[in-house]
């Protein structure tokens, strides 16, 4: 039983494949899927440093989801960044299912996040003269995956978010919560141990925003880790776990 | 994933590539058509010289110019009062024909052939006299009481030179000889010519009043095979008619004889105007240059690059403009569709900042993005380079079908002083009219295509190297 759990976390999960399985209850894990001691980012631009965060220490456990809430600047993107192996903090350690990150070269950095990290932005940043299909097969271009696998695992990806009616659209002729699904389906393809986003329903209208975040909720009641971070109360409340970063300093809230 | 990521930005931002490709495919047109006009002027001017020199000479040896001495005015006829009859009606008749070296054509010692011969590398060197022959033909009024001698010095270069005075009249009729040695065989001007009619030269006419002619001259003249004329006051019989190598080409002299015949006739035993050297490999002709100096100090040895700027006329006016004119325009149009490509690359990679960030934020290495930015530049240059192609083409068929004919003329001596009465310029040289052809070779399509792949790789290159700056958090940028 521990032995399966151990696995479960440390195995990607397959939404693509299981969606909407059965919730699993999280078991204390010996391998928790992040932990920061001690991580310090400044920004220096010129004569002005920046400290966007301040000896954060924290740890989260695999099959979490949690929301990251603060006032603007605080450090949420900055925090993501360190969690997503986009940047290496300036002191302190941080640890991606028990390997090291923060001392990592760019070549290993980009190996992660190919494999390990699904990203979802704001913006959805889906590459405009391609199509939903194409965007999705771009998250699995640098894991060198053979052309039919790959055209075969995005167009599940894109099954899994209700678009596979959409797969030859342009972003241009989506809609803004479509886009972000096509986004989401691009992170998911890869079957990441962790799925990371920066305000992933900040464009959209409320209907939209809780489509999406019912999309989320049900990855992760599928198994997978996410870590979002967002300015709207409503979706902060239906995390399991909620983090306030102010001045780059971060805390538990109730 | 890399062909149709590479497919769909070109499709999807047709008009960035629509400009780089135009850029490139202007400037590389451009360069096509100048490298190929330029390659038909240098053959323009090869045939020339060669029709001056003939095929198979690298190298002359002249006598280095110095400035006339006093006195040295030309050929002149002196008439004694014993030349010419009484005509009867006041002035006497009287036909001269003369030979003397022409003007800005100096001598030299013959003994040079054999010291040019002996040297290392040459293979075979053949002595030529450039002579001009001047017929004075008319009426001098009758000395009468006065006694003495008339003097009419020459001072036209070509045709004939009325003159009327004191109820005189008389024509002054020039062409051009050239002594030539029957042995020499494959250098010299006569190597070149092909034969129209009768025979050549040879050995055995050594000593002969035989004479070969320039078939333009021929022409002019009607002249053929078997008849007679006069040069010196002699009888030469007309043995062969020769043409120049192009079609329109004369050859270096209008009439040939044995050069020994042309020394004793003109007076100038022992002397000859210029040496015609063959290499004997072509690739060692600066040393042989070098040689033939140390050789031959008081001499100048010209290589065919030398004389090739001794070629005047339209031939040299336009490899003039193309080699300035032509070169720099297309040195800088290329550099400006060099610079718009980078440019616009850069700024593309600029405006697609988040697009670049996030590709690595999704995991895609430096080098994917790079190669993915050089791709698309390199592909926009080779569109460019391949309409290039198509204008490049247009344009030297154009030239083509227009065949520019331009003159040149080669002087066959290092320019002496010019000028003198009347201007008589040395007219040993040929003129030659030749069509211009812009040939289309291999090196220039390859010219185009390295253009291109240059073009494209150094503005992908920079692109690339500006995409593989960002940092993957640029992802996250709210502008885009
Ligand atoms: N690349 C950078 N260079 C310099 N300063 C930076 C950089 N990125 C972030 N900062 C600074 O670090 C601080 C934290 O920025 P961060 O983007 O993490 O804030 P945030 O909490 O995500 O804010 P928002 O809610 O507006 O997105 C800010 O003061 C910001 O100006
Ligand atoms: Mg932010």
């Amino acid at each position: 039983m521990a032995e399966q759990a151990t696995t479960h976390a440390t195995t990607v999960p397959d939404p693509v494949a299981a969606p909407g399985t059965a919730p699993l209850a999280p078991a204390a894990e010996p391998v928790p899927m992040f932990r920061l001691t001690g991580v310090e980012k400044v920004y220096t631009q010129k004569n002005r440093t920046v400290h966007a965060l301040r000896s954060v220490d924290l740890t989260i456990p695999a099959g979490q989801l949690v929301a990251i809430q603060g006032s603007t600047g605080g450090g949420k993107s900055t925090l993501l960044q360190m969690l997503g192996a986009l940047d290496r903090p300036t002191a302190g350690t941080v640890m991606l299912a028990g390997q090291e990150t923060s001392r990592l070269g760019d070549r290993d950095l980009a190996r992660i996040r190919a494999r390990d990290i699904g990203f979802v932005f704001q913006h959805y940043n889906l590459i405009p003269t391609l199509t939903a299909q194409e965007n999705v097969e771009m998250g699995l271009a640098p894991l060198g995956v053979a052309a039919g696998e790959r055209a075969s695992r995005a167009a599940a990806a894109l099954a899994s978010v209700g678009l596979e009616d959409r797969a030859s659209h342009l972003p241009g002729e989506l809609s803004g919560g479509q886009q972000q699904r096509v986004a989401i389906a691009r992170a998911l393809a890869k079957r990441p141990k962790v799925l990371l986003a920066d305000e992933p329903t900040g464009n959209l209208d409320e209907a939209t925003r809780d489509d999406i975040v019912g999309l989320l909720e049900g990855l992760w009641r599928a198994g997978l880790t996410i870590i979002m971070v967002t300015h709207d109360s409503a979706v902060a409340r239906r995390a399991q776990r909620r983090l306030r970063i102010n001045a780059g300093r971060v805390t538990e809230a109730a | 994933m890399f062909a149709r990521y590479l497919r769909r930005e070109l499709s999807g931002r047709r008009k960035q590539t629509a400009i780089i490709a135009t850029a490139m495919a202007l400037a590389i047109g451009l360069v096509i058509i100048v490298n190929s006009l330029s390659a038909g002027v240098r053959n323009a001017q090869a045939g020339a010289l060669e029709s001056v020199y003939g095929v198979g000479t690298d190298v002359t040896v002249t006598a280095t110019p110095s400035p006339p001495a006093e006195g040295e005015r030309g050929p002149r006829f002196e008439f004694g009062a014993g030349d010419g009859s009484d005509t009867g009606d006041g002035t006497t008749a009287v036909s001269q024909s003369r030979l003397a070296t022409g003007r800005g054509s100096a001598t030299f010692d013959a003994a040079a052939v054999g010291t040019v011969t002996a040297q290392d590398g040459v293979e075979a060197a053949s002595g030529v006299l450039s002579l001009t022959n001047m017929t004075f033909d008319g009426e001098l009024p009758q000395a009468g009481g006065t006694a003495g001698t008339g003097t009419a010095a020459s001072g036209a270069e070509e045709g004939q030179a009325a003159s009327s005075r004191a109820g005189g009249s008389f024509d002054v009729n020039s062409f051009t000889v050239m002594g030539v040695d029957g042995n020499a065989g494959s250098v010299g001007p006569l190597a070149s010519a092909t034969l129209q009619d009768g025979r050549t030269l040879q050995a055995s006419d050594a000593g002969t009043y035989t004479a070969v002619l320039d078939s333009a001259y021929a022409t002019t003249e009607e002249l053929a095979v078997g008849d007679a004329i006069t040069i010196a006051d002699q009888e030469f019989e007309v043995a062969g008619i020769v043409a120049g190598s192009g079609s329109d080409a004369e050859t270096a002299s209008n009439a040939y004889i044995p050069l020994d015949v042309a020394q004793e006739l003109s007076g100038s035993a022992g002397l000859v105007s210029t040496v015609y050297v063959r290499a004997a490999s072509s690739d060692r002709i600066s040393t042989l240059k070098d040689v033939l100096e140390a050789a031959l100090p008081e001499n100048t040895v010209n290589t065919q690059e030398d004389l090739a700027s001794s070629v005047s006329g339209s031939l040299s006016t336009a490899s003039g403009l193309v080699s300035s004119l032509g070169t720099w325009l297309s040195a800088a149009v290329l550099a400006v569709a060099f610079l718009l490509a980078i440019l616009l690359t850069i700024s593309g990679v600029s405006r697609r900042t988040r697009e670049f960030g996030t590709l690595k934020a999704i995991g895609w290495r430096n080098g994917s993005i790079v190669r993915q930015v050089a791709g698309e530049s390199l592909v926009q240059s080779l569109i460019g380079g391949a309409a290039g192609l198509l204008v490049g083409l247009a344009g030297i068929l154009l030239v083509n079908a227009f065949s520019p004919t331009l003159t040149a003329s080669a002087r066959a001596q290092a320019a002496g002083p010019a000028g003198g009465p009347g201007g008589l310029a040395q007219r040993a040289g040929a003129a030659a009219d030749v069509v211009l052809h812009a040939p289309l070779t291999p090196a220039v399509m390859l010219i185009a295509v390295g253009a291109a792949v240059a073009g494209g790789l150094l503005a992908g290159v920079l692109g690339g190297w500006r995409a593989a700056r960002l940092r993957p958090a640029a992802a996250l940028r709210s502008v885009a």
